[in-house]
């Protein structure tokens, strides 16, 4: 017989995976902290507006706070307790953002008292879509995205697949791997749910080849009569970025500017599918997720189900850190963000925290050399762009010549470019202060 | 008790790094470089290694002093100006004056890096442009090739060799007559352009013949290269480009010509072609980035050396094809652009629209 070729996209890179210290590790539940911080921005969008005032009482469930227009997802309690303060609280970005403060009563449990009921069959896909919202899910990859505008498909356009996105490309992280064996069940009704809301014939659970155990597990558990097939994709970053992977399965693209629902798709992280299949039958709201808790910094590393909100520090209290712990991050290595402080909380977006120890932020070569054009950063951008020009651009201020002529807009900051380059060049980091500028003259000059 | 402070570090992603750096590959090529280096020694002893050494240190030298004075941080920890040295070194001939050598050496870090503003920003090969400089200024001590495997090479130096500056170079016949038997000064490339002479190409492919100090051992040059090539610190397909083009301009003169020019594998294994392709027309910083434009820059170099040799004056044509590619690079990368993910593709012949087929009928 022959061996079909494993689907990808083209370049790219394959960073060591170090998934080996947790992928066998059942996720395990996290206490409660003695304080939770709740954001009100934690998913891309508008912020959601607080709906309970300081003292007041909330259940465990509950919803703390509504959606600030389409494009924003509600907060819900993620403990019984009282509402300590609403205020300015430290974000992972180091900023101050407004912030609920729920202090858990002792002795508080884990159930969730907060529930109704709702009959997805019986639902339009517009109903399904409101009903989502209301679950205040977004993408669990990381990207934070509310999921519900993901299923409201457009007027005028068609979905005929729904990805459900499980490659997990992110070196440590294993939330995915661990969700995919543990809840399948809860995969399958998810996925049904995004086939009902945007109409699509068929699903293609999408997953990196160096999980074996959980293609074999899932195709057993399918048996091959549900329009729902899974297949496998090289183990290669950044394949879960959700054109790579429409690339890799589908051999679409989605035009430049455009979105997945241009070329019929639908792409959902396998996590916030499932958690979708937990939440809408009983009307409830996100309130904690799995999160992988690892690195050299961490004694006793894990997939941890932490309750949204919950401060580092406790966290580290828990897990315990090492002496020589130097870096967090938040998120993967690859596009995670490095935090100072012990007080940022675990927010809906959180898929990973890793911790580095001075070994391995001291091996990190650092050294500035001039680019030598090896090409090395061409060879692996997944979007086919010049990272090479555009950091010698980018020192020239071009700014604007990198948007116009070099498809400045298409990178999604994958860091492929800045991993390979020899001249360790912080070309990703150039072209996200070049957007950032490019976005600020461009914003109307208001007062 | 109270809890210790604890200082945590902040670094913008990614955070992880593959761990190859630019002073790790030029530490490579320098590496890469040494069994050409001891061949070159065996074959044409002491003046050989000489001329090697005083490359280097001019190159480096010149690199400490220009850096200095343009107030600017040490680089000399990059390996590039060694790297320089050394090629330049391995194109000259073997009896090369030493003084000669440090010129071009100086040279090349002058006027082919420190100009444009160092590493990274030069536009031509900096070994190249002093080569090409040494070859317009001394153009008689750069065509003087000694004849390989002279007995007594490794006890005393060619008589060239140690010339003192602006002084008439001491004459080599007596060192050329003490020359074993089948081996003359001349080299393969201008015996046959000038005396029609083939030489075989087994010799050739062994370097058992004479030439520039580091270009004879085609074999030996194409392994080092296979080396650096593995560990991704160098372009294979700029060696396969020119190599192929080469062999297929040449193949073409060759059938064509009936006889009246060499055959294609006397042209890949023959003066400086293999140290061209593999170590210079390679060259990171002068080649194109992009994975069309590196094709096309190697077929370039490659029917740009065939027709100098076989349609212009002079036997070898390596280092000016090599120099061309490296000044139309920058125009080769603006032209060939990958198309990115996501835009409309362009076809050579847009296919005809429905509505279009309707009107034709």
């Amino acid at each position: 017989m022959i061996q079909r070729r494993v689907k990808t996209f083209g370049r790219g890179v394959h960073p060591p995976e170090h998934k080996d210290a947790t992928k066998d590790l059942a996720v395990k539940r996290l206490g409660f902290a003695p304080e939770l911080v709740v954001p009100l921005l934690q998913h891309l969008g508008a912020p959601a507006r607080p709906i309970v005032r300081k003292g007041q009482e909330v259940v465990r469930g509950e919803p703390i706070a509504a959606p600030g227009g389409f494009v924003s997802v509600p907060m819900h309690a993620p403990a019984t307790g009282v509402v300590a303060r609403i205020d300015k609280a430290v974000t992972a970005t180091g900023h101050m953002a407004p912030a609920i403060i729920i202090k858990p009563y002792p002795g508080s449990t884990q159930q969730i008292l907060y529930t109704g009921e709702a009959d997805i069959d019986a639902m339009t896909p517009e109903q399904i879509v409101a009903a989502v919202q209301d679950t205040g899910m977004v993408g669990l990859g990381g990207a934070a995205f509310p999921t519900h505008v993901k299923m409201a498909v457009p007027q005028g356009k068609t979905v005929d697949t729904v990805i459900a996105n499980g490659c997990e490309c992110e070196p440590y992280l294993t939330t995915d791997h661990r969700l995919m064996l543990e809840q399948h069940e809860n995969l399958f009704r998810g996925i049904a749910i995004a086939l009902k809301a945007t109409g699509a014939r068929e699903a293609i659970i999408g997953i990196e080849d160096n999980k074996p155990d959980v293609i074999d597990a899932l195709r057993a558990k399918l048996n091959g009569n549900a329009p729902i097939r899974v297949e496998p994709v090289k183990t290669k970053y950044p394949q879960g970025a959700e054109k790579m992977l429409i690339k890799a399965l589908l051999r679409r693209e989605v035009p430049s500017g455009g979105l997945p629902v241009d070329v019929h798709v639908g792409v959902f992280n396998v996590a916030t599918l499932a958690q979708l299949a937990e939440l809408m039958p009983r009307r409830r709201g996100l309130i904690e997720r799995i999160v992988t808790i690892t690195g050299p910094g961490v004694q006793k590393p894990g997939n941890y189900l932490v309750p949204l909100g919950t401060p580092l520090r406790y966290i580290f209290d828990q897990v315990g850190l090492n002496r020589d712990a130097r870096q967090i991050i938040l998120g993967g290595p690859m596009m995670g963000l490095s935090v100072a402080s012990l007080d940022v909380p675990v927010t809906k977006g959180v898929s990973g925290i890793i911790v580095l120890t001075e070994e391995e932020t001291a091996a990190r070569p650092n050294k500035i050399y001039p680019c030598i054009k090896c090409g090395q950063c061409v060879e692996a951008c997944p979007v086919s762009l010049n990272p090479s020009l555009m950091g010698d651009m980018a020192r020239r201020r071009e700014y604007k010549r990198m948007e116009d002529q070099y498809h400045l807009n298409d990178c999604f900051e994958c860091a492929c470019c800045t991993y390979v380059c020899p001249s360790n060049i912080p070309l990703v980091q150039y072209f996200r202060v070049a957007k950032a500028l490019n976005r600020e003259k461009k914003a109307p000059a208001n007062g | 008790m109270a809890e210790p402070q604890r200082i945590f570090e902040l670094y913008s992603s990614p955070h992880l790094k593959r761990p190859v750096s630019t002073d790790i590959i030029m530490r490579n090529v320098v590496m890469a470089l040494a069994p050409v280096v001891a061949f070159s020694t065996y074959q044409f002893g002491v003046s050989a290694l000489l001329l090697v050494l005083t490359g280097m240190t001019a190159s480096v030298a010149a690199e400490f002093v220009f850096t200095r004075m343009s107030r600017r941080d040490n680089t000399l920890g990059d390996w590039s100006a060694a790297v320089t040295g050394l090629l330049l070194a391995l194109t000259l001939p073997p009896g090369f004056p030493l003084w000669m050598a440090a010129v071009g050496g100086v040279i090349s870090v002058a006027l082919g890096k420190a100009v444009f503003g160092g590493l990274g920003v030069n536009i031509f090969n900096p070994a190249l442009v002093g080569r090409a400089f040494l070859q317009a200024t001394f153009p008689v001590a750069i065509t003087t090739w000694t004849p390989a495997f002279v007995p007594g090479r490794f006890i005393e130096t060619v008589p060239s060799t140690l010339a003192a500056p602006f002084m008439q170079p001491a004459p080599v016949a007596d060192y050329v007559a003490r020359a074993v038997d089948g081996f003359t000064g001349a080299t393969p490339l201008a015996l046959l352009k000038f005396q029609h002479i083939d030489t075989d190409n087994l010799r050739l492919l062994f370097g058992m013949t004479s030439g520039s100090a580091g270009e004879t051992a085609a074999l030996l040059i194409l392994l080092c290269g296979a080396y650096l090539a593995v560990r991704r610190m160098l372009d294979w397909r700029i060696v396969a480009a020119v190599l192929g083009s080469v062999f297929i301009f040449s193949g073409a003169f060759y059938l064509a010509g009936h006889g009246k020019y060499p055959d294609p594998f006397f042209m890949l294994f023959s003066g400086g072609l293999m140290l061209g392709a593999v170590f210079m027309a390679t060259d990171m910083v002068t080649s194109p980035t992009t994975p069309r434009g590196i094709w096309i820059y190697g077929v370039l170099i490659g029917a740009v050396t065939v027709v100098i040799r076989l349609k212009g004056g002079l036997p070898e044509g390596v280092m000016y094809a090599i120099l061309l590619g490296n000044g139309v690079a920058p125009l080769i990368d603006t032209l060939t652009q990958p198309r990115i993910y996501g835009a409309p593709r362009k076809r050579l012949f847009p296919q005809k629209t429905a509505k279009q087929t309707e009107a034709t009928k």
